[in-house]
């Protein structure tokens, strides 16, 4: 090993202490620390951010195609047929699905969004909330009202990009 | 002791000593811990280090020393135990001995050695025989590894920090502690006293090859190859748990303490400022202010703290070496470095 | 047939045999040590059997499976999104690079081919997932070789990345983007000017990772000249990406392959080395990222309008037939072959992982090292678990 030069291992100093006084200036003058200190101050995820699925039980007619295309097979649902009035006077009444039971268990959801995604009826969303763990396991297994109050944090689809083509609907 | 106005009876003495040496190593550690380690380090990484418990995190250190005393003493079923129990205490051990030695104002030191540097150079290789005994009674060769391999870097590293020093008891032409401090304050540089006359100016390449042996004697990165995280694990401190671990861990930040303040005596001029700012008189001791014994202690924190920076910066930003480039550095580029040195000092002291 | 008690009795029994050998065989001389599989310094649970004399190794054998979560198994039951979903998961820091062969053998199955824009848009989400993966191997570098500040910085700027893939496709880690016949979803408004922002963080903390880590003497010292490979040997192990470029061999999978991805649309040098040690393999990566950044930036420059999804119905049925597609992916190469027997999901997958070859040249090199360079030298192979074992 040959006698050190110095500057390579002079710059690796001067990196570290240009960090530190880079985490010491304070806020306002740009300086501050890579990480936020939650949970006193929290960060916004970005609108499409895969936080939560939330179900808006109108949409849903039971179709199962959510279940069937779960990898985890993580979405249990029952229904019922009931009769629903006819949509002209003098028809037939219609059989309806009533959704009883529509669970997801996020202990098991591996977050991919196929279930939102294959649904042909708009039931399913993705919302950015985060802040829903429970000290047990069993009780990640959420119902449809959990699931549907949710709903509220569903955020607007964000604009796209120039370039792209314009959808129409969703 | 001058140093209170109420003369004491010698076990009270004895008792002030005692607690005074505990806190001489305990509050650099702590203060180093929670300064350096937590603080200064999380800055240069970009984030604030701990700071829930208490403002600023002030209290994270009592956080963390009751979370280690209430773990449970685990000993592995084939360790060697008396050797296992021990091998803490007699690293600690050697902490205490070195700040023995260390003078903290004219009257505020706990003893006064004439051959305080050797002392000091002898006692500092206790904890290398710790390390030995806590690595090879672990039965675990991960252990074993990081113990063979501490004992090789610690005795290497032995030398280049006596040879670094005598260049400082060459200038001084005394090797007890209390009158190097004495004479840096004192001295005149080519008739000019303004300064008094630290040793950091003259033996400049002996403070570097000192620093450099601390480093490896404290077995911090660049040379924590004994303990090489990534690799070993802890090296010989992987199986302790509790009490015992907290023992190393306060050794080891302590030790860094002991050694900057032996390292601001040596070079920096220790707790003096330069005398002829005050008008003391170097011959006659009892000219110095009672106030020194309390500014003394203060001001040579202060100096340990500058010099543990400069420790702990260095440990933040390199990685370490391999245990042959080690030894390699040590003997083939320290030893012959810190010899010329004493060569030239010896010259210079003779001719001028 | 046994039942499955006896099965298991069997192969315990089995197991135990074999570690037997193991140490009868090799138990004349040297301490035998256990590098994994719970270890620092493995990325994930690696286990490497070495057996040292005194601190250097006489031979050592890696001994992957720990992880194994049986991918192979899984795709045959498991209709293609749901595959795409799962295969994001093998290497699990650039994981959209894994996306991306398996849906292009896909689509050469449908003969279907994506629009423009989302091959264009393929190729950028790929290269950000090859500077997400890289720069976490710079910073981790440092913490085999016992610099600890530089993984800080590594996952700090790493973070923009993940915050522009997330607001693009919804995941961070996991993006589950990509479907046959073009990509899930268009990108977000002001996408294109914040990753141009980022893309010169990036290369600022290249060039910090270069000050701190590069330049420094210590770190070049331990890492030049040890683990030599040469270009013949790297080939015949099998390795692929920077590990065979930094042996001198020129081979780049992006440049020499005709895939449907942007990449001949776009110039970028491909850096070679011709030294094959450590320091080569890691001095490549780091060149490699700066390359990616400049790679995103021209790619920016002129995203095609259009549509992001090709006409395909809505159940897609594959048809029958068998295609394999590699790519140079941030590991090395990867490569699905697919086999489809026309329904929903393929009938056999068979994933050629990077990092099994990459370690497959491990007893090889690690002959005649010292147990620090063991580290070293796999830091710089740069494997990562999930790729190993699938």
């Amino acid at each position: 090993m040959g006698k050190p030069q110095i500057p390579g291992l002079l710059k690796g100093l001067g990196v570290t202490l240009g960090t530190m006084m880079q985490t010491i200036k304070p806020k306002r003058l740009g300086g501050g620390a890579a990480t936020v200190q939650y949970p006193h101050e929290k960060e916004t995820p970005p609108i499409r951010s895969r936080g939560v699925i939330a179900l808006r039980e109108d949409n849903c007619t039971s179709c199962m195609l959510c279940v069937r295309s779960c990898p985890d097979w993580c979405i249990y649902i029952e229904a019922h047929k009931e009769l629903a009035p006819p949509r002209r006077a003098g028809g037939a009444p219609r059989k309806v699905n009533k959704v009883d039971r529509f669970d997801i268990d996020y202990a098991l959801c591996m977050y991919c969004g196929i279930c939102v995604e294959v649904c042909p009826f708009d039931a399913l969303f993705w919302s950015p909330e985060y802040e829903y763990s429970e000290p047990r396991i069993a009780d990640l297994l959420h119902d449809k009202t959990k699931l549907g109050e949710w709903m509220e944090t569903v955020p607007e689809a964000p604009a796209l990009e120039a370039g792209a083509e314009k959808k129409k609907g969703k | 002791m001058s140093l209170l106005a109420v003369d004491l009876p010698y076990w009270a003495q004895s008792l002030l000593r005692v607690l005074g040496g505990t806190v001489a190593v305990l509050l650099p550690a702590g203060t180093i811990v929670y300064l350096f380690l937590f603080k200064m380090m999380s800055f240069m990484q970009s984030r604030l280090g701990p700071m829930e418990a208490g403002p600023y995190g002030s209290m994270q250190l009592f956080a963390e020393v009751g979370k280690w005393l209430q773990k449970e003493d685990i000993a592995p079923a084939r360790a060697d135990l008396k050797v296992f129990r021990a091998a803490p205490l007699v690293v600690l051990m050697s902490t205490f001995l070195l700040v023995a030695v260390v003078p903290f104002g004219p009257d505020a030191y706990f003893t006064n050695f004439d051959a305080g540097v050797f002392y000091m150079l002898a006692v500092s290789s206790i904890s290398t025989l710790g390390i030995l005994m806590a690595g090879w009674s672990s039965a675990n060769k991960y252990s074993l590894l990081g113990g063979l391999r501490a004992a090789g870097q610690l005795i290497a590293y032995e030398l280049p920090m006596v040879l670094s020093v005598l260049g400082v008891v060459i200038q001084a032409g005394t090797m007890n502690l209390q009158v190097i401090v004495i004479k840096q304050n004192s001295d005149s540089i080519f008739g000019w006293n303004g300064l008094g006359y630290p040793y950091i100016l003259t033996q400049f390449v002996a403070f570097l090859v000192f620093m450099i042996s601390v480093q490896a004697e404290l077995t911090q990165t660049p040379f924590d190859m004994p303990i090489a995280e990534s690799e070993l694990v802890s090296g010989y401190m992987t199986e302790y748990s509790g009490f015992r671990f907290l023992i190393f861990f306060i050794a080891e930040f302590a030790t860094a303490g002991v050694f900057a303040l032996i390292a601001s005596v040596l070079f920096l001029g220790g707790w003096g400022i330069p005398f002829s700012w005050a008008g003391w008189d170097p011959t006659d001791l009892g000219s110095i202010d009672n106030w020194m014994n309390f500014g003394g202690p203060l001001i040579m924190f202060t100096k340990m703290m500058v010099l543990t920076a400069l420790i702990m910066w260095v440990r933040f930003s390199y990685p370490r070496f391999r245990e042959d480039q080690l030894q390699r550095f040590a003997w083939k580029v320290l030893i012959p470095v810190s010899l010329v040195n004493i060569m030239i000092t010896a010259i210079f002291k003779v001719a001028f | 047939m046994p039942d499955i008690a006896d099965r298991q009795k069997l192969s315990y029994i089995a197991a135990q045999a074999a570690d037997a050998r193991l140490n009868v065989e090799l138990e004349t001389e040297g301490m035998t040590l256990n590098i994994g599989p719970q270890h620092p310094a493995t990325h994930g649970t690696l286990r490497i059997i070495v057996r040292l004399d005194g601190e250097q190794v006489i031979w050592a054998e890696p001994s992957a499976g720990y992880m194994h979560r049986g991918y192979e198994k899984l795709t045959e039951v498991r209709t293609f999104p749901q595959v795409t979903a799962l295969v994001n998961r093998i290497d699990w820091l650039g994981s959209f690079a894994n996306e991306v062969p398996f849906i292009l053998a896909a689509e050469k199955l449908m003969q279907v081919e994506a629009p423009p824009r989302a091959q264009w848009i393929r190729t950028i989400l790929f290269e950000l997932s090859r500077i997400a993966n890289v720069s976490l191997f710079l910073g981790d570098l440092g913490v085999q070789l016992g610099a600890i500040t530089p993984v800080f910085m590594a996952f700090r700027d790493r973070e923009y990345v993940l915050n522009l893939i997330e607001s693009a496709t919804g995941g961070r880690f996991h993006p589950n983007f990509d479907r046959i016949g073009g990509l899930k979803d268009d990108l977000p408004a002001g996408w294109i000017t914040e990753t141009k922002q980022v893309m010169k963080k990036l290369r600022n903390f290249c060039d910090e990772i270069e000050a701190l880590l590069f330049g420094n003497e210590i770190f070049q010292s331990r890492l030049r000249g040890i683990g030599v490979i040469p270009a013949e040997v790297a080939k015949q192990y099998g390795l692929s990406g920077a590990n065979l470029r930094a042996s001198g061999v020129d081979w780049d999978l992006r440049r020499d392959q005709q895939l449907p991805l942007a990449y001949d649309k776009v110039e970028f040098k491909v850096w070679t080395h011709p030294d094959g040690d450590s320091f080569a393999r890691c001095w490549i990566r780091l060149q490699e990222t700066r390359e990616a950044t400049l790679i995103v930036d021209q790619l920016l420059d002129g995203i095609p309008s259009g549509p992001v999804m090709a006409k395909v119905p809505r159940i897609i049925k594959v048809p029958a037939g068998e295609a394999w597609v590699s790519t140079e992916n941030p590991l090395g190469e990867m490569g699905y072959y697919v086999v489809s027997k026309g329904d929903l999901g393929p009938f056999r997958v068979k994933i050629r992982s990077a990092s099994f070859n990459n370690i497959s040249i491990v007893p090889w090199v690690l002959r005649g090292v010292y147990v620090p360079d063991v580290i070293s030298i796999l830091a710089s192979l740069y494997f990562i678990l999930g790729d190993i074992d699938r």
